[in-house]
């Protein structure tokens, strides 16, 4: 629909430009308070970290001064305002255990595991969208009984599982996919593929099932609807009425969808790259916790929420647009 | 309802779920042999005395199998039923009394579930000590917010509907309004979603078990096993599938439940509409 | 003459319904019709809900909706059996020759396209003329069904415009491939009356200048009398009368048609006025959170024993008055007082007493009463929470209010879900009897409910004000009701009282412009009386 009027209100913007900058800044609120319940949330809790750090046997003094090293002896405020001034600017301060700048170790591990939710993704949503439209075409018949049967199984399934039985499979028994997946800087894209067929394999078949059922529902619900009735009362063919009338409403579900498994898939990676050794972001947050080394932990913890939230904010910003009832006010 | 208009593919899930309480229950009569007891070599495959081999430190994989099913249960149940008291009785609450009270408990929840579950469980029990009771509590603190978002929402469609306004205009209070009229008619969609909590719960303390913050070796649960395991697999020994498959097996049995009990609330409301 | 243009014989639909236990049911729902209906000839379908006669009305499209299939009989359109065609003949019928007017065009029109292209979409799909031929022909439709700006008014999405104006721009859609034959479901049962009246001109008008037959369906013989030339009164899926306009309506044969035709037998004499009243407001204005005012300075009274009719269509406010006097909303500005003392505004500051005396029935008794009580807990909670009635005397007195509503003994332990629709409201009724309150408030408690049903239900409000006493406030847009039970009559309008005094004073010249318009719209069943209304109204009109 090109034709769309630009008519304003009277604050000189239209409703969708409008709600669209209130769900902008409710995502960087969101995101502000999430800092605070990582950052002050730790804090609080009970546990001091220079003991542990330091084991049971530390003495008083040696506590002291590492607390004084760690700069934990400022108070919290201070603290907080420090580390989300260096956060926005992409300093996450050292790491606890090994010293270097938490920065740099996840710039290039960050990259890494987006690159596997991204190839899941790509594979994963059309595979999982033809499959909802595949259950609601047949829908109550034996494809769709099928499919919801081992959609339904698929969801029980933990990532962990699918990732060894792929590995014994395909990478010992058949020796035809890498174990373990090794990726390095500098690797050809080619190469990188082949390292993560499995990784994706099993992202993917742990998404796909949600996904698939998710479009479904949605897809169900718009053609139960009336106005799909009305189309089919005027004869003008069961094709035309889906392409006309049934897709410019499902638009904005499926999107929904497609947002909210993809903001899955990257929690996902976490239990993904512990399996197949993948270098990236959540094997990296994984070995900060069991050490308890806190700056990586808080570093990797908002960055993952980000990407989270800002997934989440995408589909909220499509379906504000996909409303022909915010695009055409009264 | 009568027993056999329940679909067969309903008892296999009910069956499932009772074996492996039952497993949990009679766990010392049940296992052949003690939950640490080093009873062989590293990975012997399965045997009469061994029917599922042993594990990675020569220790009856069956018999760990079945004392794993007893703390994987039990962690998981505390969880669920606590998440699920916590977060119907802030969800009703926060549905009857609306206001101020209702909008603090809400953004509380957006907040929360705004960053990913896992995500925030590893952040929180990196901060704290390793205790089974906290566990329990972070998984059920966590698992809340989504008892809390369908509570609310399952609540404030009842609370609107005038038999809940006239118990309101009589002058009710708020624990009666809550109990005896929305309460009942709220328990076919709350027992599914209990259902699915439970699985998850399930699935979430594998997960964390697997990636070494769940429950602590040498106690026997399901996620850790496959940890312990893990090495295996690249010698092709499936040691650590076993566990694997007997968690996603459980997970299988209460979903094939709650997708019966939910269809069938759905085909009554259909009934009663018609 | 030649064959009829729509010809059914021996029509049989069954229905797959779910029992308690999720199991499929087959039950018949229309059992053996046979009509006629002749070219450019309108015949009305009327019965109560679940006779049958939406579903009649899709068979004519070869449609089932839901789990319903077509089980038996013939529909033949120009002799043709169109239950025999396969999808693409039947698609070539659909939008073509026969088209369907929907009970809520609100939900049949699709939200993502505007109106002009949906409007015109069967008749270019079907190549019955060219775009620009059906942009003219629709813009022409528009003009002849009384929207605003026929030749823009394709251009809005269905969100921009009203309720009525959907109907009418559905009515468009149906005629704009000048089809041979319309289905019109209830099409304007959605409507207020005063909306009502002016989208049935214009389907009649519409119907007469196309020349096209139609099926009319509604529950409201009153209606169907002002278009139809032949009417068919279907009960349980059985045809109980079928004949002219004229002859159902003035000599009707079987005993339920007559009771359709007289509806109203509940007949009141208006009380005398008295000086003392039960309840009084003064000067109530009211809204919701900071918007606009929903009751802008309303002052009335109830007298002790009698009836206030408050009449108005939605959003009148008179539904919010019933809301500031419980003290669901308090008040922005004013007083209620009840009894000669003034009531706290909100219902938290209330005594238990004082809720006690004013008691709600509501519209939908489907709602009102738990579903997950039985009817004698419904009815024993008031008795044990206001009377601390207990034991043997709260279980009496329950079997004497199931007396009083005229149920028997054996419901008490029923569930709402195994009562009909009439039964649930006396339970209600029954529920605000035993508070043994002073004033009841009846929020439309009769218009979901079939009209014979509805007729129980005001006889029963009638004979427990003169065994007990109390007031009523009987909140409704019928004023067919307001004539035959109130004592006093208020009439609603944008949130203001139009009008407010003793029934004979309020309902006899000279009125007000609006209250006019109201009581001129209210159909009677009458040949003939849509004609008259409109030619009264455009004599005023012309008078002005």
């Amino acid at each position: 629909m090109g034709d769309d009027r630009t008519d304003g209100s009277p604050r000189g913007l239209s409703p969708v430009a409008r709600l669209i900058l209130q769900r902008l800044g409710l995502s960087a609120l969101l995101l502000v308070a999430v800092s605070l319940l990582i950052f002050i949330g730790i804090e609080a809790l009970p546990g001091d970290f220079a003991s542990t750090y330091l084991g049971q046997g530390a003495t008083p003094r040696a506590v002291a001064n590492i607390r004084a090293e760690l700069g934990l002896d400022e108070p919290v405020w201070s603290r907080y305002l420090d580390w989300l001034g260096g956060a926005l600017t992409g300093d996450f301060g050292a790491s606890w255990a090994s010293g270097q700048e938490v920065s740099g170790q996840i710039a290039s591990r960050l990259g890494n595991s987006l690159f596997l939710a991204a190839i899941a993704a790509l594979i994963s949503v059309p595979l999982a969208i033809g499959l909802g439209m595949i259950a609601v075409r047949y829908r109550d018949r034996l494809v769709d009984r099928l499919i919801n049967v081992v959609s339904l199984a698929a969801i029980s399934l933990p990532e962990f599982f699918v990732g060894y039985l792929l590995i014994l499979f395909f990478s010992v028994k058949f020796g035809i996919a890498a174990f373990p997946a090794t990726v390095y800087p500098g690797m050809g894209v080619i190469e990188r593929l082949e390292m993560v067929a499995l990784p994706v394999a099993t992202l993917v078949l742990v998404v796909i099932a949600h996904m698939m059922r998710m479009t479904r529902a949605a897809i169900l619900s718009i053609m139960s609807s009336q106005y799909m009735e009305t189309a089919e009362l005027k004869g003008i063919g069961a094709l035309r009425a889906i392409i006309h009338h049934a897709a410019p409403n499902a638009v904005a579900p499926i999107v929904n969808v497609v947002a909210l498994n993809l903001a899955y898939l990257v929690v996902g990676v976490v239990v993904v790259e512990v399996v197949f050794v993948y270098p990236g972001m959540g094997q990296y947050m994984v070995d900060a916790v069991t050490v308890r080394d806190m700056p990586v932990v808080q570093a990797c913890g908002i960055i993952f929420a980000a990407v989270y939230i800002l997934l989440n904010m995408v589909a909220d910003i499509i379906s504000i647009v996909a409303n022909p009832r915010l695009r055409h006010p009264r | 309802m009568r027993l056999r208009t329940i679909p067969p593919s309903a008892w296999i899930g009910m069956a499932g779920i009772a074996l492996a309480f039952v497993a949990a229950i009679f766990a010392p009569w049940l296992a052949p042999y003690g939950e640490r007891e080093v009873i062989g070599q590293v990975w012997e495959p399965m045997s009469r005395a061994h029917p599922l081999g042993t594990d990675n430190l020569g220790r009856d994989l069956l018999s760990r199998l079945i004392f794993g099913a007893q703390t994987t249960l039990f962690v998981a149940l505390a969880a669920s039923v606590l998440s699920f008291a916590i977060g119907i009785f802030l969800s009703f609450f926060a549905a009857v009394t609306r206001g101020l009270v209702d909008q603090g408990l809400s953004r509380l929840n957006d907040l929360m579930m705004a960053i990913p579950t896992l995500i925030f469980a590893l952040v929180v029990l990196a901060a704290l000590p390793q205790k089974l009771w906290i566990l329990i509590l972070v998984m059920a603190v966590l698992d809340s917010t989504r008892v809390f978002r369908l509570g609310r929402a399952v609540a404030m469609d009842l609370s609107v509907m005038d038999f809940v306004e006239a118990a309101r205009l009589r002058g009710e209070g708020t624990v009666w309004i809550i109990f005896r009229e929305i309460l009942p008619n709220a328990l076919s969609p709350l027992l599914a979603e209990f259902g699915l909590r439970f699985a998850f719960a399930v699935l979430f303390l594998s997960t964390l078990s697997f990636l070494g913050l769940g429950i602590q070796p040498p106690d026997a649960d399901w996620g850790g096993m496959v940890k312990d395991n893990s090495d295996g697999i690249i010698f092709g020994i499936p040691a650590a599938l076993i566990p694997g498959a007997t968690i996603a097996a459980l997970a299988i049995c209460v979903n094939i439940v709650v997708d019966w009990l939910l269809r069938r609330t759905s085909s009554l409301k259909g009934g009663r509409d018609g | 003459m030649a064959d009829p243009l729509l010809k059914v014989r021996d029509l049989e639909i069954g229905a797959c319904a779910c029992d308690e236990d999720g199991n499929l049911r087959e039950i018949e729902i229309v059992k053996g019709i046979s009509l006629d209906l002749e070219r450019g000839h309108v015949l009305g379908l009327i019965g109560e809900s679940g006779a049958g006669k939406s579903t009649i009305g899709l068979a004519a499209l070869a449609y089932g909706r839901g789990g319903v299939r077509i089980t038996g009989g013939q529909v033949l359109l120009d002799g043709q059996d169109i239950l025999e065609l396969g999808p693409r003949r039947i698609g070539q019928i659909r939008g073509a020759r026969v088209c369907y007017v929907a009970q809520s065009a609100a939900a049949a029109f699709n939200p993502a396209h505007r109106l002009g292209a949906q409007v015109i979409e069967g008749t270019i799909h079907h190549g019955i003329m060219s775009r620009a031929e059906a942009r003219a022909r629709a813009a022409e439709l528009f003009g002849i069904l009384g929207l605003p700006d026929p030749a823009t008014f394709g251009n809005r999405y269905p969100h921009q415009v009203s309720g009525g104006q959907l109907q009418r721009a559905m009515t468009a859609m149906a005629l704009c491939p000048r089809p041979d034959l319309i289905v019109f479901d209830e099409p304007t049962t959605a409507l207020d009356v005063t909306t009502q009246i002016d989208v049935l001109v214009a389907i009649k008008r519409a119907i007469r200048e196309s020349g096209t037959a139609a099926l009319y369906i509604s529950h409201d013989l009153a209606v169907v009398a002002q278009i139809a030339d032949d009417i068919m009164v279907l009960r349980h899926g059985e045809t109980v009368e079928y004949g002219s306009t004229r002859q159902i309506i003035e000599t009707p044969q079987k005993d339920y048609t007559r009771a359709l035709v007289n509806v109203r037998t509940v007949v009141k004499e208006p009380a005398e006025q008295q000086s003392e009243a039960i309840l009084r407001l003064k000067n109530i204005s009211a809204s919701y959170g900071t918007g606009p005012k929903v009751l802008d300075n309303v002052s009335l009274h109830v007298p002790p024993g009698q009836t206030l009719a408050v009449v108005g269509e939605s959003g009148s406010g008179k539904s919010t008055l019933a809301r500031v006097i419980t003290g669901l909303l308090p008040p922005s500005e004013g007083e209620v007082v009840f009894e000669g003392t003034l009531l706290p505004p909100r219902l938290a500051q209330r005594s238990r007493d004082q809720l006690r005396q004013i008691q709600l029935i509501y519209q939908m008794a489907d709602t009102a009463v738990n579903p997950r009580h039985t009817v004698a807990q419904i009815i024993g909670r008031p008795l044990r929470f206001y009377h601390g009635m207990h034991g043997q005397r709260r279980r009496e007195r329950v079997q004497e209010l199931l007396d009083a509503i005229e149920m028997g003994r054996g419901f008490s332990d029923r569930y709402p879900a195994e009562l009909s629709g009439g039964q649930k409201q006396r339970v209600a009724i029954a529920r605000a009897l035993a508070a043994d309150p002073k004033l009841i408030i009846c929020d439309e408690p009769t218009s979901a409910l079939d009209p014979l049903v509805a007729e129980g239900i005001l006889k029963l409000l009638m004979k427990l004000q003169r065994q007990t006493g109390v007031s009523y406030i009987f909140i409704t847009h019928d004023i067919a009701i307001v004539r035959a039970i109130a004592d006093s009559v208020a009439v609603m309008l944008n949130g203001r009282l139009q009008r407010f005094g003793p029934r004979g004073q309020a309902l006899s010249p000279p009125f007000d412009a609006y209250t006019d318009l109201l009581l001129k719209s209210v159909p009677e069943t009458k040949v003939g009386w849509l004609e008259r209304a409109l030619a009264s109204r455009r004599m005023e009109s012309g008078g002005h």
